[in-house]
């Protein structure tokens, strides 16, 4: 057990001592990783219990927003999508502080919806998950702004959205281990590269 | 209510900056018996509090994009060590229409030596003989041979990996042995033998073998985040707990100097600064003062030092303050590799930077440009982070567990080449005193004044034919411009293919040296050529801009230029 007067900048130190020196806390880099993790966790992640409150956009629009980054980013197989992955949640925050970000994806939203609303009848949500995929199809290609203007600014609203819905999905706990990076840890030596067909 | 307040015994040696030039210097004076006393114009550096080293994306709420996402493809991330801006609030610089200049600047103890990349090259013989070798820009009042002892002391002191290779004009140094190539530099290497470009271990201030009680390296590739063992080099870590050791050090954080002031002998007496904690201005008093601002606030200083005797600014006889400011010549191409696909999971990571690099390989032969460039290149499997799906997501388009597959598939399989070139000092590009803009502390800004040359031009269009010709030699493909596919319009921007001036982040040449006090600021011990007690030891001594990172030899001569003034001290010229 380590006690919480242990800083970080200890655990550090107890690293770099060959087995030999005499260490105040008798750690092996793996438990001392993890114990620097919890560590961090507990300062930073202050109060994240229960549903999440969106600082920006209304309920609906909410919605809307996470059923898109769900569809760009899914679950599958392999792991879990952009929901669990917290990506609208990231999304929602970064916009309630940045007014151009408002612009583009609250505007872009009601671009959506109203579009929607033209072609089928309804608003994105309440369009047949068929509806969904035909207007979805259509702006997650640059080439049919070609084709029709008209869809230029929901491709390009687009585009933004998956943009960010991808950071939102590779930077959390999931995405980083469905990519399969496994470093940010403490090395007595660095490997190298390992045996790869063509390097 | 300013409230001018005087210490009544005067410090040695006042030291204005706390970064390289200012860190060497004030462990050199202390340790040389000097009381020394330091402005830093930010606040103390508490590396427990202040470093996010080995914090994930997703411990952080912005996921290190920071506040309404304004660090997407910026270089100051949440987790970059504290206090380093493109822009600071309250403290403008301008531009003059038609120029472009951008300008990093940390306000924290240790300057930029916490936010830059630890590239720790020397400087080459010729690169001191810059006119006598092809009859541009001007040799500088030492030599090689003059410097060479310092960098060895820097070295080590600091600690530098590298191998001695033998390249003209890139000189070898006191190495400690280099990390292993990572897979992207393996493959990079072969593509660069077969061009016969050539390829060589990189040299950079981060310990892979214990050095003067600092540990070695951890390879978790987060220099730039800070260390929290202080195994890369930094002033504060590195430089300042050796100075205050003495007992002879005081360092007086978020004091940002206003102006030099000049006694009746002709000599500076006090620095007036601006307390920003209590907003009151304060003065200092000594018997020498080092002005290590970094090479633009420490012209902007002396410039803002009018005087009776000194009416365009402080040892600004010859009018050269502010002008010769140079920054290395920039450009940047990707290229893709899908062998780098099948690498089994591995730890990337190494150090916080480039394990090889390409040094200049056509020295002394004819060019279409003179002077040369280095080549610097990093990719593979990173940290992931935001912003760096973009490309794939532009590239691939559509949506769905295709999409996710393909950012998988191509996370990693990609390799940034950046090119670090000499630029050739000219008239048009020089900084100034803006005559209408202060600063929220009442100083006078700098106005910037900026245009490349066609050796520039010709130089960074060389390093897109030699970066393509690497990535394809490689079995790789280059990447489009992810910005341009949606906005294709700008696409004409990519035929301009040079960095934005300052981007480099290697400002330099403002108040140079030289044998001539008609044609310099300073002599060849970096002091005033004007004004004897006044000394500068960061970048804006430099002559020249080699395509060598400035900051090991900005700490090479800043302690060549303290013990010449401990030298001066010994003999009762303070």
């Amino acid at each position: 057990m380590f006690a919480n007067s242990v800083s970080r900048r200890d655990v550090l130190k107890s690293l770099g001592m060959g087995a030999a020196v005499a260490s105040a806390l008798h750690t092996i880099p793996a438990q001392a990783a993890e114990f620097i993790h919890n560590q961090i966790a507990a300062e930073k992640a202050k109060a994240t219990t229960g549903a999440y409150t969106p600082k920006f956009f209304p309920p609906r629009q909410y919605k809307t927003l996470q059923s898109l980054c769900e569809t760009i980013l899914p679950a599958d197989a392999d792991c879990g999508g952009a929901l669990e992955a917290g990506a609208p949640e990231f999304i929602d925050l970064l916009t309630s502080e940045n007014p151009e970000y408002q612009l583009k994806l609250g505007g872009g939203l009601m671009w959506l919806d109203s579009t929607c609303a033209d072609r089928y009848g309804n608003a994105y949500l309440d369009c047949t998950s068929q509806q969904q995929k035909e207007i979805l199809d259509l702006i997650a290609h640059r080439k049919n702004a070609v084709l029709d203007p008209g869809l230029s600014q929901g491709v390009v609203f687009f585009s933004f959205l998956r943009d960010l819905t991808a950071d939102g999905f590779f930077t959390s706990q999931i995405g980083i281990q469905y990519l399969g990076y496994v470093g940010n840890t403490y090395l007595r030596d660095f490997p190298g590269c390992p045996p790869v067909p063509g390097v | 209510m300013l409230q001018v307040i005087r210490q009544s015994k005067p410090y040695d040696v006042c030291i204005i900056g706390s970064g390289a030039g200012g860190g060497t210097a004030a462990k050199v004076l202390t340790e040389g018996g000097l009381s020394v006393v330091m402005l830093e114009a930010g606040p103390v550096l508490n590396p427990e509090e202040d470093f996010e080293e080995h914090v994930w994306p997703y411990e952080l709420p912005h996921r290190g994009a920071d506040v309404g996402g304004r660090a997407r493809h910026e270089l100051n991330t949440e987790f970059m060590a504290p206090n380093g801006f493109w822009e600071i609030d309250g403290e403008p610089y301008t531009t003059a229409p038609g120029s472009s200049f951008r300008w990093f600047r940390s306000r924290i103890e240790g300057g930029r030596t916490n936010h830059w990349g630890r590239i720790a090259l020397r400087f080459g013989p010729a690169d001191f003989r810059a006119h006598s070798t092809d009859g541009m820009g001007d040799d500088w009042p030492i030599s090689y041979e003059e410097i060479a002892p310092y960098y060895d002391k820097v070295e080590s002191y600091i600690g530098v990996f590298g191998s001695k290779e033998n390249i003209p004009n890139a000189p070898d140094g006191v190495f400690l042995p280099p990390p292993r190539p990572r897979c992207t530099e393996t493959l990079v290497k072969k593509a660069c033998d077969q061009l016969n470009i050539t390829c060589i271990p990189s040299r950079m201030a981060i310990l892979t073998t214990p050095l003067n009680g600092r540990q070695a390296c951890h390879y978790c590739a987060q220099c730039g985040r800070g260390c929290l063992t202080a195994s890369n080099f930094s002033s504060s870590q590195v430089m300042i707990p050796p100075a205050k050791a003495t007992g002879r050090f005081t360092l007086l954080a978020n004091a940002m100097a206003r102006e030099l002031v000049v006694g009746k002998n002709g000599t500076v007496e006090a620095v007036s600064y601006i307390d920003k904690t209590t907003r009151n201005e304060k003065q200092v008093r000594a018997k020498a003062f080092v002005v290590a601002a970094s090479a633009c606030e420490s012209a902007r200083l002396l410039l803002n030092s009018r005087s009776a005797s000194f009416p365009n600014g402080l040892a600004n006889s010859s009018g050269v303050v502010g002008r010769y400011l140079t920054d290395s010549v920039g450009t940047h191409v990707a290229g893709y590799f899908p062998q780098l696909e099948k690498m089994p999971p591995h730890n990337h990571d190494g150090v916080g930077g480039m394990h090889l690099y390409m040094p200049w390989w056509k020295f002394g032969q004819k060019n279409d440009f003179l002077r040369g460039y280095h080549i610097e290149f990093g990719g593979g499997r990173n940290m992931p982070s935001v912003g760096q799906f973009d490309g794939v997501c532009a590239q691939h388009e559509g949506y769905g567990v295709s999409l996710k597959q393909q950012c998988r598939t191509s996370y990693g399989a990609a390799i940034g080449f950046s090119g670090r070139g000499e630029m050739i000092p000219n008239e048009k590009s020089f900084c100034e005193i803006d005559p209408t803009v202060v600063d929220k502390w009442g100083i006078p800004v700098l106005r910037f004044h900026w245009q490349w040359g066609e050796n520039e031009l010709k130089m960074a269009s060389h390093m897109q034919e030699t970066f393509r010709a690497i990535i394809e030699t490689a079995g790789g493909t280059v990447l489009a411009n992810p910005s341009l596919a949606l906005e294709p319009e700008k696409a004409h921007v990519s035929e301009v293919a040079i960095s934005e001036g300052g981007t480099i982040i290697h400002e330099l040449g403002t108040v140079r040296m030289g044998n001539d006090p008609k044609t310099s600021v300073l002599n060849k011990n970096c002091q005033a050529h004007d004004v004897k007690n006044l000394f500068v030891a960061d970048a804006a001594p430099f002559v020249t801009n080699p395509d060598k990172n400035p900051t090991l030899t900005i700490m090479a001569l800043s302690w060549r230029t303290s013990e010449y003034l401990l030298d001066q001290a010994r003999k009762g010229e303070l």
